[in-house]
């Protein structure tokens, strides 16, 4: 555990940005207004799967008030060509095709085409003419339907890939993962006791409140200008500048305040529109999706089914693992199923695993990650079925979880060791809470938990540091932000130069000021970009260090730089903000810069444990209590690491409890609004306590570990399992909505 | 010599064997010494001379984005996994 | 279809005395922010179900998103805009900086707006109420917890000040 004494981290000073925030005064993208800027509206696709046969936008462009329409025509041809955004890879011209359908629309909500005019309104109104022919085709939208051998096939060219080995024939079936570990047919024939069940999930949404928006200004010097709600300004840049075919230097991305992301806003969707939209008008055009646009035609994360069977020894020792998978890719391959194969059994040192893989392409929306992308779901499966194992063996599903935790040295499915973790600290955590030890006793509640894990990226960040004259600094990074971050970043720069969180006035830039960052995304912010800005500042101490040699004539190895910043030498001991005043005195200015690329995954775990109520005669559950313990390595900004916790953690609560997409008999989808799209409302969820157990990551100088996607992980599980102990129904599908847990109710005691 | 991990799907190249230990100062040495042992090996592995984009090379347990150039210890572990991201 | 003629609305916004012309299918959040720059009220819905376009209208919190631009003729409308005094923040600000209870800001602005309302006419409102006032208001990034506790602190802060 990290024991150091911090001056600034482990504060919680109030964020830079907040007053903008409560203001209302900060600028997202739709707040955005340039001079002359016209309304964008783009039109959808009312078929889940159709061929286009002809778009007439004549009527659209004789309309009073219209600038500009486009459709595919006016899209650049796309190579099947491999980007790499940063934070996976992605195929162009599926990319481009998902902007903006080409010969084929595959989802309810594909844009078929554009109109930019005085106001959205008209833009309605004009797109409304444009006449679009469809061949309707038959379609698909559930993963194991799709997997038929005669399912309506989404691309005629697609054939499954098994590392580099290709299908001869074209199937929805793009990529099939397989992952050995040890001999598990052998294991579990010797297994004492054996469990095995099929789980199935449905389509959720990341559910910001902010919908996509975009501003783009296509100058008449051949710089597009974009002004965007996106998660990764130099991925968006990259996406955009190579849909378009235009040279990436000539794409400015300015990222805007952003409303949420959770990873839906990493893939561009109106960019590339926007764009073309400007160009064609010669006038800056503004595009935001409606609500019912961003649940049909943005990234939902996937829906699956499962097949997953675990073995164990009597004295509950788990030898034996076997995982079956399918997973949603959407319209476009691409979905989140490595992941989900990784974390299947990545809580647990199974020595034997096997583990099959399946991305399948539908008639739904491309699917993106939706925090922990792929591993909410097998977590759901694995997580009751060790609480099963647990039950047949008369053990503690604590005691369990303990006895098989993965530790420093214990191996995942897909290989890797596992290097310095905290599992083991936070189920310590949970037997030592107060809630665990709080009995509960009412008719019809139930406790329940679950582990849960994601991998943390490093990827690349840069960040720089202006001095001014006073002391204070100007710090220039790249990380949009979601949540607070620049703060979080802001105060590891100022505890490695001795100053104060507001001694540092945090900046995030775009892609022309700002050194080249990776997404906000994957838990990495804080890690990354902390790391960058503290190198930062690193690089600062070694310029002065250099220049007060010479104020205070002395050689620059006579000089050193304390903890708190202060440096010593030749008799003298001055602080970071006297010495720059001094500096700057004699004619010195500084500038701090650093890029940093972390390798290391930073490895969260977490577990949660989840008190519910449930009613028998509706089946609706009520959460009475709910505490998400999870290793946060060292929380720099205890308030925004809770925060973290909190949100993910709702998140999950929302998808194990209500949270689906309801698909009608022609594949399209019922219920495109929040009011039928049933998200938590405050109403829904009791607080959520907080633990924040600091392991110290040996990767970070201050023992930072990802922390904003692992919440989201164990809900559904904890929750499957505390509805299992207050009612005896183990469910198996997602969500456990009050239809379907009733009915299950129902059907066991019909069974008795 | 560094310890190279044969992903699943691959075994049946290696006939069965599921990690190997060679001599190697980089990825590339690597693939290119396991495609002489169990031949095809690199065509499943690369694209255009480049590790799989859909590919992350895991070098004691730190996931490289530095592809074939990356630099292997003599008792590294390596693994070919999925890249993965986050959201 | 044209545009149909505009009509010419009197209204009093955040004290001041405001006059425009809408169309009659400009909703008061497309006036608020596309007329008058009052860009603090944001669209996450537009159809009355997540409280991000939350205004005072004569005093009651309503969905701006719901309200027709031509309806306020002679009402009161607050904002978002309008509940810091000058320069000095409201307690329901204050406390919401000081408790972190908001991550990406989006839906901080109605918050902002419905809080100070329901503060007002109870200023010891309980977490239940709070729970059950507020709910209209959508928050995805905090799981609600921060929010509940600012809004607890800042009636307490309220309720000393007067």
């Amino acid at each position: 555990m990290t024991t150091t004494q911090y001056r600034v981290i482990g504060t919680r000073p109030v964020r830079h940005d907040g007053a903008d925030k409560v203001t209302g005064k900060a600028i997202y993208t739709a707040d955005t207004k340039l001079p002359g800027m016209l309304a964008g509206f783009v039109l959808r696709s009312p078929h889940a799967h159709a061929k286009i046969i002809s778009i007439d936008t004549s009527e659209a462009e004789a309309t009073p008030g219209v600038h500009a329409v486009i459709s595919n025509a006016d899209f650049p041809n796309v190579e099947d060509k491999i980007a790499d955004l940063g934070e996976g890879s992605v195929n162009l011209s599926y990319l481009s095709a998902n902007c903006m359908a080409q010969k084929k629309v595959l989802y309810r909500g594909h844009a078929v085409a554009a109109v930019a005019a005085t106001d959205v309104h008209i833009a309605e109104e004009a797109a409304r003419k444009i006449k679009v022919e469809y061949e309707v085709l038959d379609s698909v939208t559930w993963v194991l339907d799709a997997m038929e051998e005669n399912a309506p096939l989404l691309h005629e060219d697609l054939v499954t890939d098994s590392l580099g080995e290709k299908a001869d024939k074209p199937s929805n079936v793009p990529v099939h993962l397989h992952f050995e570990k040890g001999d598990a047919a052998t294991a579990f024939k010797e297994a004492d006791v054996i469990v095995e069940r099929e789980f199935k999930t449905a389509t959720v949404h990341q559910g910001y409140i902010e919908p996509h928006a975009v501003v783009a200004d296509y100058n008449e010097d051949g710089r597009l200008r974009i002004w965007t709600a996106t998660q990764g300004s130099f991925t968006c840049r990259q996406q955009t500048a190579e849909i378009l075919q235009i040279p990436l230097g000539n794409v400015l991305v300015t990222p805007c305040e952003i409303g949420g992301g959770f990873g839906g806003k990493i893939t561009v969707y109106l960019e590339p529109t926007a764009a073309l939209l400007s160009k064609k008008s010669g006038r800056p055009v503004r595009i935001a999706m409606t609500r019912a646009d961003v649940f049909e035609a943005s990234g939902p994360t996937p829906g699956s089914f499962m097949r997953v069977k675990l073995g164990a020894k009597n004295d509950g020792t788990l030898i034996a693992g076997e995982a079956w998978l399918a997973y949603d890719a959407g319209a476009y391959p691409g979905g989140m199923i490595g992941p989900g194969c990784m974390c299947v059994f990545s809580c647990y040192d199974i020595d034997h695993a096997i583990v099959d893989g399946y991305d399948v392409c539908l008639n739904k929306p491309k699917t993106s990650a939706y925090r922990a992308p792929g591993a909410t779901q097998v977590a759901f499966a694995t997580e009751q079925l060790v609480d099963e194992i647990a039950q047949k063996l008369g053990m503690c599903e604590l005691e369990i979880r303990e006895k098989n935790a993965v530790k420093e040295g214990s191996r995942r499915v897909d290989g890797p060791v596992y290097p310095p973790i905290g599992l083991v600290e936070c189920l310590d955590a949970l037997k030592q809470s107060e809630h665990w030890n709080t009995p509960l006793e009412g008719a019809n509640q139930g406790r329940g938990i679950a582990a849960g894990f994601w991998f943390g990226c490093g990827l690349k960040s840069s960040a720089a540091c202006t001095v001014n004259s006073d002391g204070t600094i100007n710090l220039l990074e790249g990380s949009t932000d979601i949540g607070g971050s620049r703060t979080a970043i802001a105060m590891q720069l100022a505890e490695v130069l001795g100053l104060e969180a507001n001694d540092i006035n945090p900046q995030v830039g775009d892609t022309d000021t700002a050194g080249y960052t990776d997404v906000t995304g994957g838990s990495r912010v804080t890690f990354a970009t902390g790391m960058a800005a503290y190198e930062a500042g690193r690089d600062l101490q070694q310029q002065m260090r250099t220049l007060a040699a010479d104020l205070w004539d002395c050689s620059t190895d006579d000089i050193t730089i304390g903890e708190d910043g202060v440096f010593s030498g030749n008799g003298k001991a001055v602080g970071f903000k006297a010495l720059a005043v001094e500096l700057f005195a004699a004619g010195e200015h500084l500038v701090g810069r650093a890029t940093v690329a972390p390798e290391c995954p930073t490895n969260g775990f977490g577990a949660q444990i989840a008190d519910v109520e449930v009613d028998p005669e509706t089946g609706k559950v009520t959460v009475l209590r709910y505490t998400t313990i999870q290793d946060a390595g060292k929380a720099i900004h205890p308030s925004y690491v809770e925060g973290q916790l909190q949100g993910g953690t709702v998140q999950g609560i929302g998808w194990a409890l209500n949270e689906e997409y309801f698909y009608r008999d022609d594949d399209t989808m019922a219920n495109a609004s929040f009011l039928d799209y049933r998200m938590p409302t405050m109403l829904d969820v009791p607080m959520i306590d907080t633990i924040i157990v600091e392991t110290g990551n040996p990767e970070h100088p201050y023992g930072v570990r990802g922390v904003g996607e692992t919440p989201i992980v164990p809900p559904p599980a904890a929750l499957a399992n505390a509805i299992y102990n207050a009612t005896d129904t183990r469910m198996t599908e997602l969500p456990m909505s009050p239809p379907k847990l009733w009915k299950a109710m129902q059907s066991d005691q019909a069974s008795e | 010599m560094p310890t190279v991990f044969i992903p699943a799907p691959l075994r049946e190249l290696s006939g069965g064997t599921q990690s190997v230990v060679l001599e190697a100062r980089n990825v590339r040495e690597i693939v290119y010494r396991l495609d002489a042992m169990f031949p095809g090996f690199k065509d499943r592995i690369c694209i255009d001379g480049n590790i799989s984009p859909s590919l992350q090379v895991s070098i004691d347990s730190v996931m490289t984005s530095k592809g074939m150039i990356a630099k292997v210890q003599p008792h590294s572990e390596v693994h070919f996994i999925p890249a993965i991201g986050g959201g | 279809m044209s545009a149909s003629k505009k009509v010419h609305v009197t209204t009093t916004i955040n004290g001041e005395d405001i006059d425009f012309l809408c169309e009659p299918r400009h909703s008061l959040l497309e006036v608020l922010r596309d007329n008058l720059g009052l860009t603090g009220s944001k669209e996450g819905c537009n159809n009355g179900n997540c409280g991000a376009c939350t205004v005072l209208l004569n005093g009651r919190p309503v969905d701006s998103c719901l309200v027709l631009g031509a309806e306020v003729e002679g009402a009161e409308i607050e904002t978002v805009e309008g509940i810091a005094c000058n320069s000095n923040l409201h307690p329901v600000q204050e406390c919401f900086l000081e408790g972190a209870a908001l991550q990406c800001g989006i839906c901080t602005p109605g918050f902002m707006v419905a809080s100070k309302a329901l503060l007002e006419k109870d200023p010891h409102a309980s977490e239940e109420t709070i729970r059950f006032d507020l709910s209209g208001n959508l928050c995805r990034c905090t799981g609600y917890d921060k929010i509940v506790r600012a809004v607890q602190a800042a009636g307490q802060k309220m309720s000393t000040e007067v």
